[in-house]
């Protein structure tokens, strides 16, 4: 079940909670406590907008056992405006053909179930960024 | 045993001590057993095959330790603890043994762990031997358990897959470096090429351009041809020092003349640059400097084709071609036997099949009987020196070997 792992991410997940470095502003996600570029402690929580572009995309046909209900799926490495990537299904793209630069943003959906008694699993996925969603 | 050692370079004559003070170590014996879909053999029996064909390639030699590389036995075989249970198994009871597990670079950083405890002389002769048996479970409890390389709370659980993995590096590839559709696939050709004479291999057939085309998507833009396929397998090395060395060999001899292993951020998106293979193109380095060997000296290249776009990563991290220049080089007159670097000299992981941890084993045995002469059809002439790495995930670990022969008119 491992309900407190998921428990337990449930602000990254549900939120995009990462962190910054005191230090160099680096943003920083997932978190991991230590900056990667200067070394720095880097505990102060940075919650992120959820807008960004398509790194690079692909469609996963061969899915592993926990994932296969909704196969294929398509997948991103989407990087967020305040700079860093991260990978996340894409999701509500109905025929929209996915291209790397495309604007996307993240909502919140079930990333998997572990059969009718398992528990839900929910988080982010990014969609095509709607028009009232864009910037200015 | 032989005290007075009779394979030796000149520059090391009379002596099995390295000018660093390390011992030099050999590549005593080396075993492979075929790699596929082995339904009637076991985990344990697959390995003791690969054991007893080193422990016999080495002259009998008895082994004082015994290091495993395994990724897959507690997800896919209910196993763990694997050190006791092969040691024993092998006849080799009461021995030290472990298991090593980096991923699918599992057998290189095996092999460097073997490497550092006979040449610090903490262990006489070592025995090295990946295994993976991947065909008792269905291919979604496979893929999942190889997933568990990814970043299980960041990537595996949105769904990613180690062929989803490589297809995202991939396009970015294909879309950074305005290469073609099918920039790649000469990879996987010259892979299969290879694989035809060799008796190891899972696919011993050569493919075309038309058919890697046609080829359906494991996850576009990677096709089933860009991919390796996860098989059953098992290899094992004999490491001993010179002086240790069965007197009864008459090959020639090949030594560990480089050894190195580096990390990077394990899930692909933690990467600051997630096509440099930094770890490859480090390991590479270290590996080169120790053995005082530089790129233009190396006769061919084992690289890790788990997945095509990591043979044009690998090329490129370990100096073969520009940043962006690697797909250049997936074309017979570069790559192939009688190319300009040769890789994947046995059909690598495209078309020997892909043994997870046992790859790392297999790539330095396959590379070993190339500076021994005993490569048969696939023989690259008159090789010396060989370049070896193998990769877990998307490059997280790069385990990298440098071999040369040392006797027999070097």
């Amino acid at each position: 079940m491992e309900t407190s792992r998921h428990w337990r991410l449930r602000q990254q997940r549900y939120a995009l909670v990462g962190e910054v470095c005191p230090n160099c502003d680096l943003k920083i996600f997932p978190p991991r406590d230590i900056c990667p570029d200067c070394g720095h402690e880097a505990r102060t929580l940075f919650q992120f907008s959820g807008r960004g572009e398509v790194y690079s995309h692909t469609t996963v046909y061969q899915a592993p056992a926990g994932h296969t209900e909704g196969a294929p799926y398509p997948l991103a490495i989407v990087q967020l405006e305040e700079g860093p990537l991260v990978t996340a299904q894409l999701t509500d793209l109905a025929d929209r053909p996915v291209e790397i630069g495309m604007p996307v943003e993240m909502v919140t959906r079930k990333l998997r179930s572990d059969g009718e008694r398992g528990i839900l699993v929910y988080g982010y996925k990014f969609r095509p960024r709607l028009p009232q969603g864009q910037p200015g | 045993m032989n005290p007075s050692g009779q394979s030796r370079s000149s520059s090391n004559s009379g002596s099995a001590e390295r000018p660093n003070g390390r011992s030099q170590v050999l590549v005593a014996g080396i075993g492979m057993t075929p790699v596929g879909e082995h339904w009637d053999v076991s985990l344990r029996n697959l390995a003791l095959d690969a054991m007893n064909a080193a422990m016999e390639d080495a002259g009998g030699l008895r082994p004082d330790a015994l290091y495993v590389a395994n990724m897959l036995a507690p997800a896919l075989s209910g196993q763990s603890h694997l050190g006791a249970l092969l040691a024993d198994f092998a006849g080799l009871r009461g021995i030290e043994a472990a298991t090593v597990e980096a991923a699918g670079a599992s057998g290189g950083v095996a092999t460097r762990q073997a490497y550092l405890a006979v040449a610090s002389g903490a262990v006489e002769a070592a025995l090295v031997l990946g295994v993976e048996k991947v065909t008792d479970k269905d291919s979604g409890q496979v893929e999942a358990a190889l997933a568990t390389a990814t970043d299980a709370d960041y990537e595996a659980i949105q769904g990613v897959t180690a062929g989803a993995q490589a297809a995202l590096l991939m396009r970015r590839y294909l879309y950074e470096h305005g290469a073609p559709q099918y920039a790649l696939a000469g990879f996987s050709l010259v892979a299969h090429e290879n694989a035809v004479a060799n008796p190891n291999a899972m696919y011993r057939k050569a493919i075309s351009l038309e058919q890697y085309s046609k080829a359906p998507m494991v996850s576009d833009p990677l096709n089933t041809f860009d991919a390796a396929p996860m098989a059953d397998g098992a290899a094992a090395l004999i490491l001993t020092r010179a002086d240790a060395r069965q007197h009864s060999q008459s090959r020639p001899a090949v030594e560990i003349a480089g050894s190195a292993v580096a990390t990077a951020a394990m899930a692909a998106h933690d990467l600051t640059d997630p096509l440099g293979l930094p770890a490859g193109a480090a390991s590479v380095q270290a590996a080169l400097a120790r053995a005082a060997v530089q790129t233009e000296q190396i006769d061919l290249f084992e690289l890790h084709d788990r997945f095509s776009i990591f043979a044009a990563l690998s090329l490129e991290a370990a100096g073969f071609a520009e940043r962006g220049g690697g797909w250049l080089l997936a074309k017979q007159a570069e790559i192939s036997l009688n190319g300009r670097i040769p890789i994947c000299t046995y059909g690598g992981s495209k078309a020997r099949g892909e043994p997870g941890a046992a790859t790392g084993i297999y790539q330095l045995a396959e590379a070993a009987s190339q500076l021994q002469g005993r490569a048969g059809k696939n023989q690259v002439s008159e090789a010396s020196v060989a370049l070896v790495q193998c990769l877990g995930g998307a490059g997280a670990t790069a385990a990298t070997h440098v071999l040369r022969r040392v006797s027999n008119g070097i």
